[in-house]
């Protein structure tokens, strides 16, 4: 378990001030100027010595990302986007630093951003964020009045830090549609490559970066790259905020190690699955996107990148749904494939068409209306969406469908049974003229 | 140049192309929707997906640059499938997606016999559907009299989005909505005014954009087709005329590169109507006033009475817009031995002397030369009007930046005509011309700093009294802003008519006594011209020929054939092989789709018949022999497709030719861009699109329509 002097959230539940003295009080902006004269070089090198992963949901290096961009410029300015267009079901991490710890992620931005040679930064914040937007320029502008952002700011690194506010759309959190959508247009995955570190924002180079991979820079930084790499699991380190949402006790947002196992997660801080641990029937362990995982198998699961992907799952966002053995498991992945439909974006082929053929096969199965055979096509369907489209909606559609069929068939193929011996229950139609 | 392992097949790749091109240049075929070598890449069909060797996933072909294949780890070149099972899985898959909710109403669709997805579904398919649920079905989209909407159909491939918002420029059309939700509209479902919205139907791989005149009249396989040249304009776009029997059912573009690509503007594919009405299928001669039906013998008999009456200085002959090369040449031939001066196919009065030289009246630096060209001057004309084409290839110029454009005159609404690109009104008439010419405006400077300036003179600024002069000041300005040097001539002049380069290069002009068209319809007036022979002329109102005697010898009752004496019916450009002339001087064959209806003959045929009875028999008996000697008279007619370049110097002539520029503005050479000539005002398309601009502009008044 985390102990609490290595939390780098430490006004998760906005108990404090989440106002610049307060931040301050508790240790952010300090010896900023510090860390701007190690060099840009040298911050990318630490962090990618801390073996910071993105929290965006891939898990890609994030100092390799950023040394990705280019040194010398070729006469286009280099960006920062953040991407705090926090829209995957489950989770709710970014927008809680957003509300209550906002000057740790302006920070970041900082750092970033100057890591990166960029003089701009943009944080793209979800359309449905409205308190959280006004929390999170109120303190820009605070950060601006202080003079420790902006032009001639106390850091020495010209600073300019926008705000855009989107219009509540899922695909514009895929990093080249929320460019899309920053540009002004509608929010449709580019085709890569060009990647946005050589073609992005305003086609300059960019690099879109998580809000909670930025928001871990300073302290990182702060602390060393050694105390963030000593934490969690080897190659799946430092900490991580959980989002824990379903059926337990308490559910809450939670900063705590990686690789943590998920029964210790739950217990510790969520009060533990709703019945007992016995209860369990399945857990999502990373996001609406990723396959479930039954219950039998969450033991000792250990909630990191590599460990999760053994098990054919996700970290994801970390954003944890527990289910226990209450739950419709097909009802609430037909509920998932509609969330899917809806927010395709209609460019390519395979999600536009794929995602609606699963929304409505599951929505038959989840009322047992479909045939056994059916569940094979269905699987098939989803890997003719899988690794076929633009940008990874299709994949994340297809996945909670994989995993539903991977672990749980016998729960469709007895609701199919179901039905078939109950011909006459509610809904079917009665030849009432034949009577 | 990046090398790949294609099938096996081990080539190096140009630069900069697509995977997709690089396939196919190692002989794989590539089954794509959304895909246009024209338009910019979407990706968005996946059909053409692809393996590549080592990749996760497959990789969409069309949008990945050949440059971005890595080669493998032990330097092997990166390895291409373009048939495995991977790629057959995920195109079937594509397929499979495509088809669940596209309705299997190709029975009654239109573009059966020719829809990609058909073509594709042969291939990819599977012969049966597993989808189970309810198909979607889109409701329809009113867009215009020319484009049916089945959005049903649609596959939401985006290239008629793509079209015009890039190559036509009026963005009209787009997408609402998301997911399978998403629709192609007009948004307000508003008529799209594009003068080139045709080709979306071309470009539609199903049938959710067909042709709306044309709907449900034929199939494509019990369709004739015939490769032509259209001649509603002077740029001799390529077409391919489909023919079923005696009829043409429709006119569709071909691909030539450095004419129209593979573009075709509206008039010259909806025109199709227009020759079949009004159109002249017996001889007629004016009894009492009234015209009646004639026997051929009885035609040529009155006009032999006629011509005896007359003498050879009181005999013209005036050319029209449609005419091909051959009959304007055995016109001349037949004039000439009769000693009829009077002469002239530039009906609207253009002041263009071909003794000038050739350089003084083409397009000299070619449409496709418009790519090479850095800054542009436009006087006296409104290319989307005068040629969709042209002003089509000086957008996708545009859309590359840094291309300066200038306009003076010659534009309806001044600087608020939209001509699908920015450009900066210089001002109404000659006295910018001038300004401009001495450098005092501040657009000289950026036609001088240019390497390749272009500068296109208008039939508007030309047809007009001084219009000789403002050619010369034109070709000053060109001379002095080094627009025409040893390997760049960017002095050009933009035909309105398919006819006029050939009737110039063939020297249809009066002689030093002759006179040109304005001098014909004075000397009709005051009795000084009482025969006057009419080759498809359409443009000059008929009672200026006062009480000559007038031959009409065309294919429409049009205006020529009202005040005609004598009508003699003609074959219309799809019913007849001849040379046409584009206005960049390229000599183009135009061949015979149809036959002209009735008694309607082949215009030379015509000439060479008539030419019998008036005892001047002209020497051929057949077209080939009518060729050889017009190829005699002007060698590169020969030289078909080929351009024979105007002199530099014959610019330095014209610049020569001074005089005083006139006050008036320029104004544009097309009044109604859909009722340019005899054909497309016997169309009721035409018409209707006609009255649609103007209410679209609102023009029309509340008793239109």
């Amino acid at each position: 378990m985390l102990a609490d002097k290595d939390r780098i959230f430490t006004n998760l539940y906005g108990l404090h001030d989440p106002g610049l003295k307060a931040a301050m009080m508790r240790g952010t902006w300090d010896g900023t100027k510090k860390l701007i004269d190690m060099g840009p070089d040298s911050i990318v090198d630490q962090i990618k010595e801390s073996g910071l992963r993105g929290r965006g949901g891939a898990g890609f290096p994030t100092g390799l990302k950023w040394s990705f961009m280019p040194k010398e410029s070729d006469g286009r300015p280099n960006y920062l986007v953040v991407n705090a267009d926090e829209s995957e079901p489950g989770t709710c991490k970014d927008r809680d630093v957003m509300r209550h710890d906002p000057h740790i992620l302006i920070e970041g931005c900082l750092i970033a951003s100057f890591a990166m040679r960029a003089h701009a930064c943009y944080i793209y914040i979800r359309g449905e964020f409205i308190r959280e937007r006004e929390a999170l320029q109120r303190a820009i502008d605070e950060a601006y009045d202080a003079k420790l952002i902006g032009k001639n700011n106390k850091h020495g690194w010209d600073f300019d830090l926008y705000l855009h506010h989107g219009a509540g759309a899922y695909i514009c959190g895929e990093e080249t549609a929320l460019l899309e959508s920053l540009e002004g247009k509608k929010g449709m995955p580019r085709l890569k490559p060009p990647f946005p570190a050589n073609v992005g924002l305003y086609g300059a180079p960019t690099t879109v970066n998580n809000v909670e991979s930025i928001a871990v820079t300073p302290t990182i930084l702060r602390r060393g790259a050694g105390w963030f790499a000593g934490l969690g699991r080897p190659n799946n380190v430092g900490t991580k905020l959980f989002c824990i949402s379903g059926h337990v006790n308490q559910r809450c947002n939670v900063e705590e190690e990686m690789g943590i196992t998920l029964r210790e997660l739950l217990e510790k801080h969520a009060g533990g699955v709703r019945g007992g641990w016995d209860n369990l029937m399945a857990v999502i362990p990373g996001g609406s996107s990723v396959p479930c995982l039954p219950g039998d198998v969450c033991g000792d699961l250990h909630m990191d990148f590599d460990s999760l992907r053994e098990m054919r799952s996700g970290l994801g966002t970390a954003a944890v749904i527990v289910m226990d053995k209450s739950t419709d498991i097909v009802r609430a992945v037909a509920r998932l494939a509609r969330f899917y439909k809806h927010e395709s974006c209609g460019q390519c082929t395979p999600c536009r068409e794929g995602t609606g053929w699963m929304w409505r096969v599951l929505t038959r199965m989840a009322e047992g209306r479909a045939e056994k055979r059916e569940i094979d096509m269905l699987l098939e369907v989803t890997t003719q969406v899988e690794g076929h489209t633009i940008c990874a909606l299709g994949d994340a559609a297809a996945w909670p469908v994989q995993g539903l069929i991977r672990h749980f068939r016998h729960e469709i193929e007895a609701r199919i049974d179901a039905y078939a011996a109950n011909p006459d229950h509610d809904g079917a139609v009665t030849m009432q003229a034949a009577e | 140049m990046p090398t790949l392992n294609v099938n096996g097949n081990v080539i190096e790749v140009p630069d900069g192309i697509t995977l997709l091109q690089a396939c196919e240049m190692a002989g794989a075929e590539i089954p794509r929707f959304c895909y246009h070598e024209r338009l910019s890449i979407a990706g968005n069909c996946r059909m053409c997906l692809v393996e590549w060797v080592g990749a996760p996933k497959p990789q969409a072909s069309c949008a990945l640059s050949v440059n971005d294949l890595r080669p493998n780890r032990d330097g092997s070149p990166a390895e291409i499938q373009t048939n495995s099972e991977i790629v057959r899985k995920a195109r079937e898959g594509v397929i499979e997606f495509l088809l669940i909710n596209h309705p299997l109403d190709c029975p009654i669709c239109d573009q059966g016999g020719e829809c990609d997805l058909q073509d594709q579904a042969m291939s990819y398919g599977v012969d049966a559907s597993r989808y189970a649920e309810n198909k979607r079905a889109v409701d329809e989209k009113d867009i215009g009299a020319l484009v049916q909407t089945t959005m049903t159909r649609c596959i939401h491939c985006t290239r008629c989005i793509r079209f015009v918002t890039e190559v036509a420029g009026v963005p009209e059309l787009g997408a609402t909505g998301r997911g399978e939700d998403m629709e192609i509209t007009t948004y307000l479902e508003k008529a799209m005014s594009s003068e080139l919205q045709g080709n979306v139907i071309d470009l539609c791989p199903v049938g959710a954009l067909t042709s709306k005149p044309y709907a449900f009249s034929a199939r494509p396989w019990e369709l004739h087709k015939t490769e032509t040249i259209d001649v509603m304009d002077a740029v001799g776009s390529n077409i391919r005329i489909d023919t079923r029997g005696r009829e043409v059912m429709r006119v569709m573009p071909c691909l030539h590169e450095d004419v129209n690509e593979e573009w075709i503007s509206d008039k010259s594919r909806f025109i199709w109507d227009g020759l079949r009405t009004q159109r002249l299928d017996q001889p007629y001669i004016r009894k009492d006033g009234k015209l009646e039906p004639a026997s051929w013998s009885a035609a040529f008999a009155a006009i032999a009475s006629a011509a005896a009456k007359s003498s050879p200085q009181k005999m013209a002959a005036i050319a029209g817009d449609l005419a091909a090369a051959e009959e304007m040449f055995a016109l001349k031939c037949l004039m000439d031995s009769l000693g009829v001066a009077h002469i002239d196919c530039r009906q609207d009065g253009a002041q263009l002397d071909p003794a000038l030289g050739r350089g003084s009246y083409i397009f000299n630096s070619t449409i496709a030369g418009i790519e090479d060209a850095d800054a542009l001057l436009l006087i006296g004309c409104n290319p989307r009007e005068e040629a969709a084409i042209i002003n089509a290839r000086i957008r996708k110029r545009w859309r590359r930046g840094n291309f300066p454009i200038g306009a003076i005159g010659g534009l309806k609404d001044g600087a608020n005509t939209d001509l699908t690109y920015e450009y900066e009104y210089l001002g109404a008439g000659p006295e910018t011309l001038s300004e401009v010419r001495s450098g005092k405006h501040s657009f000289f400077k950026q036609l001088k700093s240019a390497t390749k300036p272009l500068i296109i003179v208008g039939q508007g600024a030309l047809a007009r009294k001084d219009g000789a002069t403002v050619l010369s000041a034109a070709a000053t300005l060109a001379v002095t802003c080094k627009a025409v040097t040893a390997d760049w001539n960017g002095f050009n002049v933009l035909h309105t008519a398919a006819s006029r380069v050939a009737g110039l290069d063939l020297g249809f002009v009066p002689g030093p006594t002759g006179r040109d068209v304005e001098s014909i319809v004075r000397g009709a007036k005051a009795s000084e011209v009482d025969f006057v022979y009419l080759l498809g002329a359409d443009e000059i109102p008929g009672e200026q020929f006062g009480k000559a005697f007038v031959v009409y010898q065309g294919t429409h009752g049009d205006q020529g054939a009202h005040r005609a004496d004598v009508i003699l019916p003609g074959a219309a450009y799809s019913e007849k092989s001849g040379i046409y002339v584009n206005t960049e001087g390229r000599a183009q064959m135009a061949y015979r789709g149809a036959f002209p209806p009735g008694d309607a003959r082949e215009d030379w045929a015509i000439l060479r018949a008539l030419s019998d009875v008036l005892g001047a028999k002209l020497p051929f008996d057949s077209l080939d022999q009518l060729r050889a000697a017009m190829f005699e008279a002007v060698p590169h007619f020969a030289n078909i497709n080929g351009i024979e370049a105007g002199l530099p110097e014959d610019i330095g002539r014209v610049a020569k030719v001074g005089g005083r520029l006139g006050k008036d503005p320029f104004e544009g050479a097309v009044k109604d861009y859909y009722l340019t000539n005899p054909i497309a005002r016997a169309s009721r398309i035409m018409a209707g699109q006609s009255q649609a601009a103007k209410s679209h502009l609102g023009e029309a008044t509340g008793t239109d329509g």
